[in-house]
């Protein structure tokens, strides 16, 4: 149950796998030029280390059962996983993974997320892949360590290892009624009984035999978020701590000509860093870092780039820039011949994260060793990056994530933590970065722009009979049609992306299933069939078709569908991606440009439920935070600046746009759990869309869905 | 220049010496390492800053440290009362109300500041008093959820 996404998958095929560029720029030339008070120093940096090291997907790659379970002396049960927390709720989810084989309460784990030495690397946070992935792995290496625990309990009772029972943190032989603690069971080190690979084919408690997964299981760690005592890596305090800021250009592309970094003296106690093309201030208080790079920022002089397209203009850069052009349709013939056809263009903006809390790191250089604790869903990576940034081997670089607010795919590259550590490395006292709002919004990378076009042909009588579907520029998430189509062909076609893009929740798969969701219901239309016959005619998917099925019932489409209301409009979606599926009614209203969604009804199933608690959580969350793009988020930006850079002009969802929401969640529990985070978010957009068509008879082909011919953008 | 300011914090006398126009919020968490207020926007459009000012929920992002003087400032840190949470902090915790939780001070300090004025307020004052505030995970419908168990007299519901 991850809120994130992957781009580090060929077959993600979207811009996010590009190494991404520095904010403010590359580095093309290192030297350190400082000062604290009085001095001026010059170092130069060794050159890049060696190639990264292999990184695993998901959950391998633990080998001893050790490196994933710990029990303490006094019983205390420590599980290390490479997984992080931001809110999705993996923390809790594999807690009660490693409590279910060990046969103890959820609330009797504690878990070491993310410290790149302490944890073994399960991949990137993302592409919803802790749920299939990590689970797992988690599962196996507790029942590894169960099967120890069994072990030695039949050893110290002279019994047979069948006979031994486990309850409550303790080993048991019935017969007897001796027990015996976990904690005394593996004596002074775990490590040592737990020093044997986790076998390949370890038996892990059957669905039906659950007693702590697939329960409602509260958020581990909670109490410390209603207290404020949690530490998020914005709240690292270390001694000595310096507060830093990077200097960014004016626009995309610009390059600093000049600048004058004395100025930073105006500031109390500041030092300056110049770094190629990286700039950046420390000071004893953000508001003196501030204020320095205020001075400094006034002496700068900027190269522009060459004029980049605005947001007014980027769906026709997107379409001139597709790689290799976009591609004919190659049922072309059979498109000629149809009853009905359908040629449509679907356009989806960029839109960004917006986290709440910001982009942040820690860095602190000891003895030349490098510790950063930032906000990432990428650890090992942050690791490697750094590790390339300053010339040093995996020993010499730790990343330690604390539960961070919020990533969303948002935040595979931290970005702060190399800045943090060059202000750190040059200041010689631990530096803390956190990014303001404004550089979130223009320099954190968006979630991909789309330009899809859809050709598509019915017969006489109303069959599908070609299907033609390319996706520029933002990725092939779900592109694949869910439906039978005699003929079909869909594509993704990369493109120049003028801003940074990367991953977000779901990827293109929210693109993509508006643009086939609408285009469904334009041709259900064309077809003079109901919506939900209409798709139902073309899906043989019986999981889909299943949620399908619950949502037209829970929502009752049938007689909602039926009544025809200007101010007032239904519409359906659905969809499957990442080996879940869902659907969504909604219902808007309209009072002349004035958008209102009123009522969500939406159904999701995702296999054995592992946490019903936090899934009815993520899937309330995703189809909320889809609403924003659905209805307003927009970035935009002239001649590479941003134009829309705080949530006053960047409207994000509210309180007041929250929606009646009815989220039916089925449980299959012979289907293997898959990831819950990102799929709910896929439906919200078109099932809109199409609302708004029932009720005006207009259809709107571009996300956000906006009445007004020509949106203000916010 | 930089002045001496006195407030209390979470009923505790504090001082500090600073530059007046430095936001509230950055002494509170870098001067008294009292970290549970969050940056968010400073844009005062997202409430995550939020804390109060003689019992008024205010953004300490936009509050320089100069209009506290001689006030009372309460945080997130100085709700519950040893062991025992605030009402509006079990209310939280009852209702599955964070997920990544960076909103959550904000948001429970805010409801302290509503049900303060409005011990029994209509969703539509709720959704007024914290239309202001962001929850990026969307947590939204837990939130409504645990205000309004929060403002529901004890022994009732």
């Amino acid at each position: 149950m991850t809120t994130d996404s992957t781009a580090h998958t060929p077959t993600d095929g979207q811009a996010g796998d590009e190494p991404a560029a520095e904010p403010g720029g590359g580095m093309t030339r290192r030297a350190f030029v400082q000062w604290l008070g009085a001095g001026l120093l010059v170092t130069v940096a060794p050159l890049p280390a060696a190639a990264q090291p292999r990184r695993p997907r998901g959950g391998g790659g633990t080998g001893k059962i050790a490196a994933r379970v710990h029990i303490g002396k006094d019983g205390t049960i420590t599980v290390m996983t490479g997984k992080v927390e931001a809110g999705q709720g993996a923390r809790t989810e594999l807690a009660q993974a490693a409590a279910e084989e060990l046969g103890v309460p959820a609330d009797r784990v504690q878990l070491i997320m993310a410290d790149t030495d302490r944890a073994p690397d399960d991949g990137v946070t993302a592409g919803s892949r802790s749920t299939p992935s990590t689970v797992p792995a988690v599962r196996q290496g507790a029942a590894a360590a169960r099967d120890v625990l069994i072990q030695l309990a039949a050893a110290r009772f002279a019994i047979d290892a069948r006979g031994v029972r486990l309850a409550d943190g303790k080993a048991i032989d019935p017969a007897s009624g001796r027990q015996a603690d976990y904690g005394e069971l593996v004596g002074e080190n775990s490590d040592v009984p737990f020093a044997a690979a986790v076998p390949p084919g370890v038996t892990v408690t059957a669905v039906k035999e659950w007693k702590v997964m697939g329960r409602p299981t509260p958020r581990a760690g909670r109490r410390d978020l209603v207290t404020g005592a949690h530490r998020y890596p914005s709240d690292i305090q270390r001694p000595g701590m310096l507060y830093g800021k990077a200097l960014r250009p004016p626009a995309y592309g610009a390059r600093l000509k000049s600048i004058d970094m004395e100025a930073a003296k105006a500031a109390k106690d500041a030092l300056a860093v110049r770094d190629g093309a990286f700039v950046g201030v420390a000071a004893p208080t953000l508001r003196a870092a501030e204020q320095a790079l205020d001075a400094i920022s006034r002496t700068a002089a900027w190269e522009e780039a060459p004029a980049l397209p605005s947001s007014a203009e980027l769906y026709d850069h997107l379409r001139r820039h597709a790689r290799g052009g976009v591609p004919a349709n190659p049922f072309a013939d059979e498109l000629a011949k149809a009853d009905k056809k359908l040629t449509a263009t679907y356009h989806v903006a960029y839109v960004q994260h917006a986290p709440m809390e910001p982009r942040a790191a820690v860095a602190e250089w000891n003895d030349g060793k490098l510790t950063v604790w930032t906000g990432t869903q990428n650890p090992f990576g942050a690791r490697g990056e750094l590790m390339s940034a300053f010339g040093l081997g995996a020993d010499k670089v730790r990343v330690i994530v604390p539960d961070f607010g919020g990533g969303f795919g948002g935040k595979h590259q931290p970005d702060a933590h190399i800045e943090a550590a060059r202000l750190a490395k040059a200041a010689g006292r631990p530096v803390l970065v956190r990014w303001t709002r404004a550089e979130e919004f223009t320099w954190a990378y968006y979630r991909p722009a789309a330009v899809i076009d859809v050709q598509a042909g019915l017969d006489a009588q109303g069959t599908l009979t070609s299907w033609h579907f390319v996706n520029v520029n933002s990725g092939g998430a779900a592109v694949e049609s869910p439906y039978r189509i005699a003929k079909s062909r869909s594509q993704y076609v990369p493109s120049a992306s003028p801003m940074r893009q990367g991953s977000y929740r779901c990827l293109a798969a929210t693109a993509n299933n508006f643009a086939r969701e609408s285009a469904m219901d334009e041709l259900a239309v064309a077809a003079g069939a109901d919506p939900l016959d209409f798709r139902r005619a073309h899906l043989d998917n019986p999981r889909l078709k299943a949620v399908l099925k619950t949502v037209a019932e829970k929502f009752n489409w049938a007689a909602r569908s039926g009544k025809k209301d200007p101010r007032l409009g239904v519409g359906l979606a659905c969809g499957t991606e990442k080996g879940s599926v869902v659907a969504a009614c909604a219902e808007v209203a309209i009072e002349g440009d004035r958008l209102t969604v009123r009522h969500v009804c939406e159904a999701f199933e995702c296999g054995a439920i592992v946490n019903p608690t936090n899934l009815l959580s993520q899937v309330a969350g995703c189809i909320l935070m889809g609403l924003g793009p659905a209805l307003r988020e927009e970035m935009q930006f002239e001649k590479g600046r941003v134009l829309n850079a705080t949530f006053w002009k960047y409207g994000v969802p509210r309180f007041t746009d929250v929606p009646e929401l009815d989220i039916h969640l089925l449980n299959q529990p012979d289907q293997t759990p898959v990831g819950a985070g990102e799929t709910p978010i896929i439906a919200i957009a078109p099932a809109i869309a199409n609302a708004v068509f029932h009720a005006t008879g207009r259809r709107i082909r571009t996300m956000p869905i906006r009445l007004a011919a020509e949106g203000k953008g916010y | 220049m930089d002045a001496t300011i006195l407030l209390t914090v979470n009923g505790k006398q504090r001082k500090v010496t600073t530059d007046p126009q430095r936001p509230l919020l950055d002494v509170l968490r870098e001067e008294f390492q009292l970290t549970g207020a969050k940056f968010g926007c400073g844009e005062g459009r997202c409430g995550a800053c939020t804390v109060l000012v003689n019992g008024q929920a205010v953004h300490s992002c936009l509050t320089p440290i100069a209009n506290v003087q001689g006030k009372s400032v309460v945080t997130i840190e100085g709700l519950a009362t040893g062991e025992k949470l605030h009402p509006v902090q079990e209310a939280f915790l009852a209702e599955e109300a964070s997920q990544c939780g960076y909103c959550t001070p904000g948001m429970v300090l805010a409801t302290v500041g509503l049900l303060a004025r409005t011990p029994q307020p209509t969703d539509e004052q709720i959704v007024a008093a914290l239309d202001g505030h962001l929850c990026r995970c969307c947590g939204y419908t837990n939130i409504l959820k645990a205000v309004r168990r929060a403002a529901q007299p004890a022994g009732r519901g």
